[in-house]
């Protein structure tokens, strides 16, 4: 899958790539702590002195080899991994000229030099396992798991709703921090690995899984979040009223949507931000971000509010959207209400306050569901929340038949947290299967898999 | 406003500006390079040695990069001048005329003849240098000829043809004292012995910089093969020093001294000229920045002097000679301790791996769990450490799912490592690796124990010197 020239035009690289003189540079600056809390803060604990010190030394390969050995995905990560708050944030340098290592831009140097030099992945076992492990989603979390699972020499199957794998990799990261053909080109080294891969296959009914725990040993739930929370408020109906993870996954994957000349942009978490930057990347003259609390309260991470309004984005604080106003040609304008916030958070809507912003797109990104539906019908397996409970060192749920991680569990983190729950439970999967070997060939006994 | 230092030296007789000459190399090949060289604020030069014209190679310099910087250290196989003897000879007369307030010091090599050298002295204090530099250093393809360090190997040879030159001389003699020998002492006696008026050390280590990789050829490549050359550059700085000072503080070998070898700023100098050097010498830090680092070497050095109250050279050359001794000299009683400053503390924890790899396990990650005392055992144990932040859950921190995080970015108390100052030995190890000025200082901490070397305690019989064996 190739990047369209009208995206490749309108999304650069947000963070364009060292030259090899440059990397080494920066290579060189770091002062390759012991014990270092970059590693400690990336949740795949990635050693990140030790491939920093082998780009220094001239050692691309190995250097790759040591991020890929964390993290399968260390491409990706090195591209939308919020480092502010992860390891570059951790690095030592703040405290001492105020100038972190620049460890994601040399993370995708070594990685991106991997890819070029053809680089595939190694197995961490030559045994062959005969256990079947069936990941569902195949998004990081699922994607970690398999290809930790097949390294060590389990039969791993990716099991897919849609035509691409990679899940918000593919078709949720803006396209200036990861083109989904760049996710696409990393999930091939998984796929090398001799995970198998089904597509267009939705696991969605009890019965479903039941087919699945026949055929499988064991089962990933690595199926991410749901449906898309809606406004719910009158017109919210209108063709014009976009999810935003939709309106994201068009323009990736899909022809680029026509975009309004103005748009309001319901939320202010990372992913109302990224919406409202591709639109006005995609030619909207006027983006404004319409949030019902004050700037101290938006969850997008820092960086991203700063890119937002460097990108022409507007924010509106302490607004609610109470109505669309729409006519035959479409919408006109979104009422909102100006809203007091109380002592202890407490919203309240201003009466009186009501006013129209003029836009002729509205996008939503106030937050996901949880897949309800599917998750419950996990027989046995404990949620909270509408979460799966799991064991954070193994990914183990309370039914000993499934396993899971990432946003199903996690509720909504970054890929690198997803990979780590994928990581921790492809080796939790792979502990339970070794201490009782097996191969299911009793029809629905999950119990009997119990280790 | 302090009293402007003067910075110009009287070395052996020769007069110039400023102790910053350009050694005898390439930066020195042509009168043209030396008036630019004396424009841009260099005291002296040691013309590129003339003899009788070579032929040189192509390539003829390799060099050691460290850490992203360039030319750590350098070596050439490079000859001396190929130029013809009369030209150089030309133009030493022409730059002297239009810069005589510079030192102009011709360096001589020539076969081992009393009349070939007689010869030469005469031709160069013909063309009106100020001084004879004699090359017994050079270490690569004139040593093969039976000059070079082929003479300054041999003390005897060293001292003869020192004396032959003496005979003609009329200008102050430069013995250039080369490294490659186990004792540098012995050829500086064997130079004063000839008479003369001076050395200069050190000359070039041989060396071999490196190989390429890819075609197994070492550096520098000549037609798919290399051969040793002369190591120089700020690496072969630390052994200068000492050599310099060995020759300072022999009574037998004493003379004055140039000194040479890796010097690149006015602080190099200054330690060179505190080990009892009357001027220096650079070279491999103008074949990388050019003639134009001689602007802060002068600043540098005048400031220093200001800042010190120095109002000459003369004021401060030589104070570190007699700070350095043999071992057996040394205070056994004294004790010091490193402190870590825990408000600069970066929590790199560079010293905790160095001390508990590479020094005495007297560094702990204790001050969360605790101070524990006792014998090493009782402490967690690096890989311990590692093993446990491995295995820690580590989550991206989403101010929605998790609230505000305290946004203070201090350096975790458990990353401040703690000094058990009881263990500690002293050794400088920390404060070495440690990435933060004065953060880890060394203390010292009042022992009681009164002064004293081994040599007064094997004197006093307290301790009898191991008996000396062979492996």
């Amino acid at each position: 899958m190739q990047q369209s020239k009208e995206i490749a035009e309108r999304f650069p690289d947000l963070h364009p790539p060292f030259e090899a003189q440059a990397a080494i540079a920066e290579a060189n600056r770091c002062l390759n702590c012991f014990d270092a809390p970059c590693t400690g803060a990336c949740p795949t604990h990635i050693d990140v002195p030790r491939f920093i010190g082998k780009i220094a030394r001239d050692n691309l390969r190995g250097s790759a080899l040591t991020i890929l050995d964390a993290n399968v995905l260390g491409a990706s990560c090195s591209r939308v991994c919020p480092v502010d708050v992860l390891c570059e944030g951790a690095c030592v340098l703040h405290r001492y000229n105020k100038k972190p290592i620049e460890i994601a831009r040399l993370q995708r140097f070594a990685m991106d030099g991997f890819h070029a030099a053809g680089g595939t992945l190694g197995r961490k076992s030559r045994e062959e396992r005969p256990e079947k492990i069936a990941c569902i989603g195949a998004g990081p979390a699922s994607l970690a798991c398999a290809a930790e699972l097949r390294q060590c020499g389990f039969q791993a199957t990716v099991f897919e709703r849609r035509p691409l794998p990679g899940g918000l990799n593919t078709y949720g990261v803006a396209e200036y921090k990861l083109p989904a053909h760049a996710s696409l080109e990393e999930i091939e080294l998984i796929r090398g690995l001799g995970v198998e891969f089904r597509y267009e296959t939705e696991i969605r009914t009890q019965e479903d899984l039941v087919t699945l725990e026949r055929e499988f040993d064991r089962l990933f739930l690595g199926v991410g979040l749901g449906a898309a929370h809606r406004l719910g408020i009158p017109g919210d109906d209108h063709r014009d009223v976009i999810d935003a993870l939709q309106f994201i996954a068009r323009y990736k994957t899909a022809d680029p949507p026509a975009v309004a000349e103005s748009v309001a942009v319901i939320g202010a978490g990372n992913t109302a931000i990224d919406a409202a930057n591709a639109a006005r990347r995609l030619g909207a003259s006027n983006v404004a971000i319409l949030y019902r609390r004050g700037e101290r309260h938006m969850s997008a991470f820092a960086f991203e509010y700063e890119h937002a309004k460097q990108e022409g984005v507007q924010f509106q604080w302490r607004v609610m959207p109470v109505k669309i106003d729409s006519d035959e040609r479409g919408i006109c304008s979104i009422e909102c209400v100006r809203v007091a916030i109380g002592e202890n958070g407490v919203l309240a809507a201003v009466p009186g306050s009501n006013f129209h912003f003029a836009c002729q797109q509205v996008i939503y990104a106030i937050g996901q569901s949880p897949l309800l539906e599917l998750l419950s019908a996990c027989r046995g397996v404990e949620l909270s929340h509408g979460r799966v409970v799991v064991n954070r060192a193994t990914g183990a749920t309370s039914n000993p038949k499934y396993f899971a991680g990432g946003d199903c569990v996690n509720g909504g983190r970054e890929v690198v947290d997803a990979v780590a729950d994928g990581k921790r439970a492809g080796i939790g999967i792979a502990q339970v299967l070794k201490v009782a070997p097996q191969r299911t060939s009793s029809p629905g006994a999950p119990e009997a898999a119990h280790a | 406003m302090p009293k402007q230092p003067d910075i110009a030296v009287n070395f052996a007789g020769i007069h110039s500006p400023n102790p910053f000459w350009l050694a005898s190399a390439p930066p020195t090949n042509c009168g043209e390079q030396i008036m630019r060289a004396f424009d841009a604020g260099w005291g002296g030069a040691v013309w590129k040695t003339i003899g009788e014209p070579i032929v040189n190679v192509s390539s003829r310099y390799s060099s050691i990069d460290w850490n992203g910087q360039r030319m750590m250290g350098f070596n050439n196989i490079e000859l001396i001048s190929d130029r013809p003897l009369e030209v150089n000879l030309r133009e030493i007369a022409e730059v002297k005329k239009r810069y005589p307030k510079n030192a102009v010091i011709a360096s001589l090599m020539v076969e081992s003849k009393r009349e070939s050298w007689h010869t030469i002295v005469a031709q160069a204090e013909d063309a009106g240098a100020d001084g004879l530099e004699l090359n017994f250093g050079c270490p690569h393809g004139m040593s093969e000829r039976g000059m070079g360090s082929a003479v300054g190997q041999v003390p005897e040879y060293t001292e003869m043809i020192t004396a032959w030159v003496k005979e003609k001389a009329s200008t102050p003699v430069i013995v250039k004292l080369t490294p490659n020998i186990s004792d540098i002492r012995v050829i500086a006696r064997a130079a004063k012995r000839g008479g003369a008026d001076a050395v200069s050390a050190i000359n070039t280590i041989n060396s071999i910089t490196g190989i390429d990789l890819d075609t197994l050829i070492p550096r520098p490549n000549v037609d798919g093969k290399s051969s040793h050359g002369g190591y120089c550059g700020p690496a072969v700085k630390p052994i200068a020093l000492n050599m310099v000072q060995q020759v300072a503080s022999d009574p037998e070998g004493a003379l004055p001294i140039l000194g040479i070898g890796g010097i690149a700023t006015w602080k190099d100098a200054v330690e060179f000229i505190l080990l009892g050097c009357g001027t220096v010498q650079v070279c491999t830090a103008v074949m990388h920045y050019g003639y134009r680092i001689v602007e802060d070497m002068i600043d540098g050095l005048t400031n220093w002097m200001v800042e010190k109250g120095f109002a000459g050279i003369e004021d401060f050359r030589g104070l570190s000679v007699p700070k350095v001794t043999e071992w057996k000299h040394l205070n056994l009683s004294y004790k010091i301790v490193a402190h870590i400053d825990e408000a600069k503390c970066i929590g790199c924890e560079l010293c905790y791996i160095a001390c508990w790899d590479g020094a005495h396990q007297c560094i702990y990650l204790d001050r969360v769990s605790g101070p524990i005392d006792g014998p090493v055992d009782l402490h967690t144990k690096p890989p311990a450490v590692e093993a446990a932040t491995r295995a820690s859950i580590a989550v991206t921190p989403i101010p929605k799912l998790d609230g505000r995080g305290d946004g203070g970015n201090a350096t975790p108390l458990a990353r401040i490592p703690r000094v058990d100052e009881t263990e500690c030995v002293g050794c400088n190890l920390c404060s070495l690796v440690c990435p933060v000025e004065h953060c880890i200082t060394m203390v010292e901490v009042a022992t009681g124990a009164k002064p004293e070397t081994w040599a007064e305690r094997t004197a006093a019989g307290e301790c009898t010197p191991p008996a000396v064996t062979q492996h």
